[in-house]
């Protein structure tokens, strides 16, 4: 039997993006439609010698009303969920919710400024983070916590999607949250890969990403709460098998994934009105994602990256720019690459400069990151 | 709704010994993970040049699939995006943290980066075998038996045919990995939560 035939249909009822544009989804929307980006140049020489452009919150800024004991990382985790499940209380309380957290290096930066010891290192571990948050909001299970990369946000909605669709829960409340400190600033350029500038997803000039901190919560559901909530419709992961560090040569196995997706969804490559890469704007990714999106034939999509918004927000990425997606999606519009002019990759790809405005019907999210991973996501009306 | 699945081997790497399916097949007494891994591989008589480039968790998880895999799994009867590889411990990329952050005083080293997230373990089990199919990383603080039968199912009911899947951690000389293989429709022990507990505690 078609397992598909079974699906129960996935939700997005509430949501949130907590990131130095603003607080909350509608703030971000607004400022990404009034061209405000979260990267600006910085300069710390604690950090990295020299400048390097990135998305950070001010040091000032208050996440919480009460900090608590609640580290930079629980406090950003804790200031999405609480802004995206206000109305929800039920669903917080309910047996048949369950909390999912992406996040690639969650507490990593205690490491840099506290007295090593094994408590230290329980007290990084993101399944004590996990407890706290779950704590905190009074979620009955066990979070589920997924730490695969900068794939992790899109993994942990599909986690979400599919146990929903399979009436293991009712309600998943999926945040992800990432902090940039030295750890990641310092290794990323190390790879040679930071832009000192704003990045330039896909175009000839680009030289590298900019990090980014923040967060962004989905609450999937198998019930509607408004008439215009949007729905998961199918994803998909796949595996390059070629290099832990670089993406694949081919870009066949992110078109695996997107195909699997589009199947799982019961769309065609046509049915998709706009796709949301990855776009870190380094020379390997574009270039593996363009020809990914030329295997499954949709080149002549509209195609954007929102790093030059965010930065690279690394376990937040995929959430942060699905909940920027949807919201596209529900007022029409498909938001411009910040940073893009000329294109570099070496496939025809119809990346988005300027703002459109028209009916559109499903998006996709595509992500990918080191140790090979890719994943895809179709949402839609 | 879905077809059986069935463990087909399994496989252990804990407190110096590696045993597979119940039987040991090699152990080395008193030594550190360090001298521990490198003589596993040297034991299995596979040359992999690269092994020596990856840090313990990317190690430990490597020796343990090959050990999983050696002499009843036949690829060709797969394609490559029909193989999973869904894996979780306690701590992540953790030990490599640490001696990453100890190499940033001297300039920081993207060779040892890289290994600073906990599915780079996957990436290299899979460049190995070339499986492409889904994989994720979980973290929990206890192998949960019931969270990686769930999640095993939903890979193998929508996308997988087979699925490595189990424990691999790894902190200073701490460490243990337990994988099993799942398959459809071939022969083993069930593939239940229960007996994934049995199998992860009789280790």
């Amino acid at each position: 039997m078609d397992v598909r035939q079974l699906h129960k249909d996935v939700f997005v009822i509430a949501d949130n993006i907590l990131s130095p544009i603003g607080s909350t989804t509608a703030e971000n929307i607004l400022g990404l439609k009034n061209g405000e980006s979260g990267v600006w140049q910085h300069s710390n020489t604690n950090i990295l010698p020299g400048t390097f452009s990135a998305s950070l919150f001010s040091p000032s800024h208050i996440f919480l009303e009460e900090e608590g004991d609640y580290t930079k990382f629980e406090q950003l985790l804790i200031a999405s969920v609480t802004d995206a499940v206000r109305e929800l209380s039920e669903i917080v309380s309910s047996e048949r919710t369950l909390l999912i957290i992406s996040s690639t290096k969650g507490n990593i930066s205690l490491l840099e400024t506290k007295a090593h010891s094994a408590g230290l290192y329980q007290r990084i571990a993101l399944y004590t983070s996990a407890g706290l948050v779950a704590r905190h909001f009074g979620f009955v299970n066990t979070p589920i916590i997924i730490s695969n990369a900068c794939i992790s946000g899109v993994v942990a909605i599909i986690t979400g999607m599919r146990l929903l669709q399979s009436g293991d829960y009712d309600h998943a409340i999926v945040v992800g949250a990432d902090v940039i400190s030295k750890f990641v600033l310092s290794g990323f350029g190390s790879f040679q890969a930071l832009s000192n500038e704003l990045c330039k997803p896909f175009d000839k000039d680009r030289k590298g990403i900019n990090l980014g901190e923040g967060a962004a919560t989905v609450v999937l559901s198998n019930m509607a709460k408004n008439s215009d909530d949007l729905k998961i419709l199918g994803g998909a992961i796949s595996n390059d098998a070629n290099h832990i560090s670089g993406p694949s040569r081919t870009g066949e196995e992110l078109a695996w994934a997107i195909n699997e997706a589009l199947t799982e969804a019961d769309l065609t490559n046509s049915d998709i009105s706009f796709i949301s890469a990855h776009g870190t704007a380094t020379l390997y990714n574009d270039e593996m994602e363009a020809n990914a999106i030329n295997i499954a034939g949709m080149q002549t999509i509209p195609v954007n990256s929102l790093k030059g918004y965010y930065g690279h927000t690394l376990g937040a990425a995929g959430l942060i720019e699905t909940v920027v997606s949807l919201h596209s999606l529900k007022e029409g519009i498909i938001l411009p690459t910040p940073g893009f002019q000329n294109s570099g990759v070496s496939k025809p790809l119809n990346v988005n400069a300027q703002m459109l405005k028209g009916p559109l019907t499903n998006g996709l999210k595509t992500a990918s990151g080191f140790g090979g991973c890719n994943a895809a996501l179709i949402f839609g009306k | 709704m879905a077809e059986q699945k069935h463990i087909t081997a399994w496989c252990s790497i804990f407190d110096n010994k590696v045993v597979k399916n119940g039987t040991q097949l090699f152990d080395a007494k008193s030594v550190g993970i360090n001298e521990f891994v490198v003589a596993v591989y040297k034991h299995l008589q596979v040359q992999y040049p690269k092994f020596y480039k990856m840090d313990n968790l990317s190690k430990l998880g490597w020796l343990a699939t090959e050990v999983l895999l050696k002499d009843n799994f036949d690829k060709s009867s797969y394609a490559p995006t029909q193989v999973a590889v869904v894996l979780a411990n306690a701590n992540a990329s953790l030990d490599s943290d640490l001696k990453y952050l100890e190499s940033v005083k001297d300039g920081a080293s993207p060779a040892l980066f890289v290994y600073t997230l906990p599915n780079i373990v996957i990436g290299e089990i899979c460049i190995r075998n070339g499986f492409k199919g889904e994989n994720t990383f979980y973290i929990t603080v206890h192998f949960d038996a019931a969270m990686i039968h769930r999640q095993v199912s939903e890979t193998m009911d929508h996308k997988a045919a087979a699925c490595i899947c189990g424990w691999v951690d790894v902190l200073g000389e701490d460490y243990k990995a337990v994988l099993f293989l799942v398959e459809t429709n071939k022969e083993g022990i069930p593939f239940s939560e229960t007996n994934l507990k049995k199998l992860f505690e009789s280790n």
